[in-house]
């Protein structure tokens, strides 16, 4: 097992140079001098140029800056926002937090409706109850989530007044920041001692809406792969030997059928994290999330290209590795495709 | 082969077809869109960048202060929203179109190469389609618009980058079942050059899935540009696109909620209906991956 694992890992080394060269390479060719931006319009003097240049290593030759970039990656350094000052990493790991856990109150939502919907739908294949699952289902893996975002914030927030717009907690709390997960972070016992639960309920209203526009097409995709996968097992010699021993249809659905169908179900879990970063672009701009997504596309129209590169970077590097880690786990679970 | 056969291959995929009902109603809307499209400037009742400025935000007619020349309203600087949403079904196609003609083309000539080569060719291919796909498709597709600049154009581009793996890994697969088969090495031995071979022989046969992703394209296509536009990345106002309709509207969504409901509800529509015909097509070309994801 454990040699699958590192050949696993040692395939990734080229695919990970590779993407650390793309997010190398394309925010430099984004129109626009950074240093002018740095400098602005007026601080145009050459000399000071020059001494800017020099300091972000920008008149070094390409080459030496891409090993100069390596270099400092793999040592966690991505170089400083140029807009913030700050670190990457440091504004990474800020607003990931935000992200991760709105990514898994989607996926969370996803599970406990996409896996019992497409459970439901195998057991009662072709009928009404089926169609009506599988049309919605598809219906919301169309679905544009930026448009979704807006019209359920039209229905809970505009119309019925339920639920927040925007933002991750209302402004009247200040929460120190322990998980920098709010739903844990408010029930500190200090928060709870001043405050109550209200802060709590409060994060959690905030979070629901951006939570299912987010978890709208994994809960679609999570519906009909379990139907497919049920419904490939129910198949089977063994399903039909468990109900000839007798078995309830309860106990076959449930504990033959359901244990195997499981297998590639899990695996499409694994790979949704590449989705659920797509989805927070989306979301989190919508939702004024504060979050990568936002974050990653402020930073595009800032053409703050540290940020670019080192957030690129970041996210492909831990979909790549998920997706492996994910790729091990499925060989470990199925006795068939190990050897 | 001595297979007697009635009626040729497309009735026996039409047979197969007709009886998904999804895929017929799927089909019918992407009929409707298509011929909304070709026709726009005849069914749309208004100029769709004519400023009516004495009907600022009006509703739809069927509301109460709504007017009936004016069927869907209009939007805040008074353009007529039905004739936009009808013009924006011409952009939104010919963005499927020209997204799935690039990526369809350049994957599959990679796809081709690198399933019948083999060995080096082989091996950069499907490096490079891993690490476009490890990147999320739009903020991959966001940088590249932001290196090429916002527009139309440009955003249809990065898009189709983003699509051409899917198209190269699909064709490489059927490749690699199809080159060992007979006839490909029947049609070597003839003295058939390697191209001819591939583009003659084994493409004809690569078809069925090909098709198949391609109609599952245009709904990727036309659902990333818009977010692109809604993004403010891809076409720019006052182009009637969908996305760009609905990141207008945002600010008078307490307002005028129709001015958001609706631009997204066509995309909504289109990209349905291209599912579902997409999902009726696999399910009648290629009955083994009947039921998949």
């Amino acid at each position: 097992m454990l040699k699958v694992f590192l050949q696993k890992m040692t395939h990734l080394i080229p695919t990970l140079v590779g993407v650390s060269i793309l997010a190398f390479v394309l925010p430099r060719m984004v129109p626009g001098d950074p240093v002018m931006l740095l400098l602005g319009e007026r601080g145009a003097d050459p000399e000071v140029y020059k001494e800017m240049q020099a300091a972000l290593g920008l008149d070094q030759p390409m080459y030496k800056q891409y090993f100069s970039f390596m270099k400092n990656a793999v040592t966690g350094d991505m170089g400083n926002s140029i807009i913030s000052k700050r670190t990457v990493t440091s504004e990474f790991f800020d607003r990931f937090p935000a992200t991760l856990e709105l990514g898994m109150a989607a996926l969370a939502f996803a599970f406990t409706i996409g896996i019992p919907f497409g459970i439901f739908a195998a057991v009662r294949r072709n009928s009404f109850w089926d169609y009506l699952l599988m049309g919605g289902s598809l219906l919301g893996y169309s679905m544009p989530i930026f448009w979704w975002g807006l019209i359920l914030i039209l229905i809970f927030s505009v119309t019925l007044g339920w639920t927040p717009v925007s933002g991750r907690m209302s402004v009247m709390y200040d929460i120190d920041t322990w998980t920098g997960f709010m739903l844990i972070d408010t029930l500190q016992s200090s928060v709870i001692k001043e405050e109550g639960f209200a802060p709590f309920i409060s994060a959690v209203k905030h979070m629901l809406l951006p939570a299912i526009a987010m978890g709208t097409i994994p809960l679609a995709v999570m519906a009909r792969m379990t139907r497919s996968s049920m419904l490939e097992v129910l198949g089977e010699d063994f399903i039909r030997t468990a109900k000839a021993k007798g078995a309830s249809p309860y106990i076959v659905v449930w504990h033959h059928a359901l244990r195997n169908a499981l297998i590639p179900i899990v695996t499409v879990a694994g790979l949704m994290f590449g989705s659920i970063i797509t989805g927070a672009i989306l979301t989190e701009t919508i939702f004024s999330w504060p979050g990568i997504g936002k974050w990653l596309v402020a930073s595009i129209n800032a053409r703050d290209y540290p940020v670019i590169q080192g957030g690129v970077l970041f996210i492909a590097t831990m979909i790549v590795v998920i997706n492996a880690v994910v790729d091990v786990i499925y060989i470990w679970v199925n006795p068939k495709l190990r050897s | 082969m001595s297979v007697y056969r009635e009626h040729g291959l497309f009735y026996e995929f039409w047979r197969q077809f007709k009886k998904n009902k999804g895929a017929l109603f799927g089909m019918s809307l992407i009929v409707a869109f298509v011929i909304l499209a070709i026709f726009a400037p005849f069914f749309a009742p208004h100029n769709p960048s004519q400023l009516f400025a004495d009907y600022l935000r009006l509703p739809p007619s069927w509301l109460e202060a709504g007017n009936t020349l004016y069927p869907l309203g209009t939007d805040d600087v008074g353009r007529d929203v039905m004739s936009r949403l009808i013009h924006g079904a011409r952009i939104s196609m010919s963005i499927g179109l020209s997204v799935v003609f690039l990526a369809m083309t350049v994957g599959t000539v990679l796809g081709l190469f690198a399933g019948y080569y083999g060995g080096w060719i082989d091996k950069v291919v499907m490096r490079i389609t891993d690490i476009i796909m490890a990147l999320p498709s739009i903020l991959l597709a966001i940088v590249v618009v932001s290196v090429l600049g916002p527009g139309l154009r440009n955003a249809v581009i990065a898009v189709a980058i983003v699509a051409i793996p899917s198209f190269t890994r699909i064709v490489r697969a059927s490749v690699l079942a199809e080159k060992e088969k007979e006839y490909v090495q029947a049609s070597r031995s003839l003295g058939a050059t390697s191209l001819r071979t591939m583009f003659k022989e084994v493409l004809p046969n690569c078809m069925a899935p090909l098709i198949v992703q391609a109609t599952l394209g245009f709904s990727d296509g036309i659902l990333n540009a818009a977010a692109l536009g809604f993004l403010g990345l891809g076409a720019q106002p006052p182009t009637p696109e969908w996305g760009i309709m609905l990141a207008d509207s945002r600010a008078f969504i307490e307002s005028s909620p129709w001015m958001v409901t609706l631009p997204g509800l066509c995309i909504l529509v289109v990209v349905l209906g291209f599912n579902l015909f997409g999902d009726g097509l696999r399910d009648a070309l290629d009955p083994r991956l009947k039921g998949r994801g």
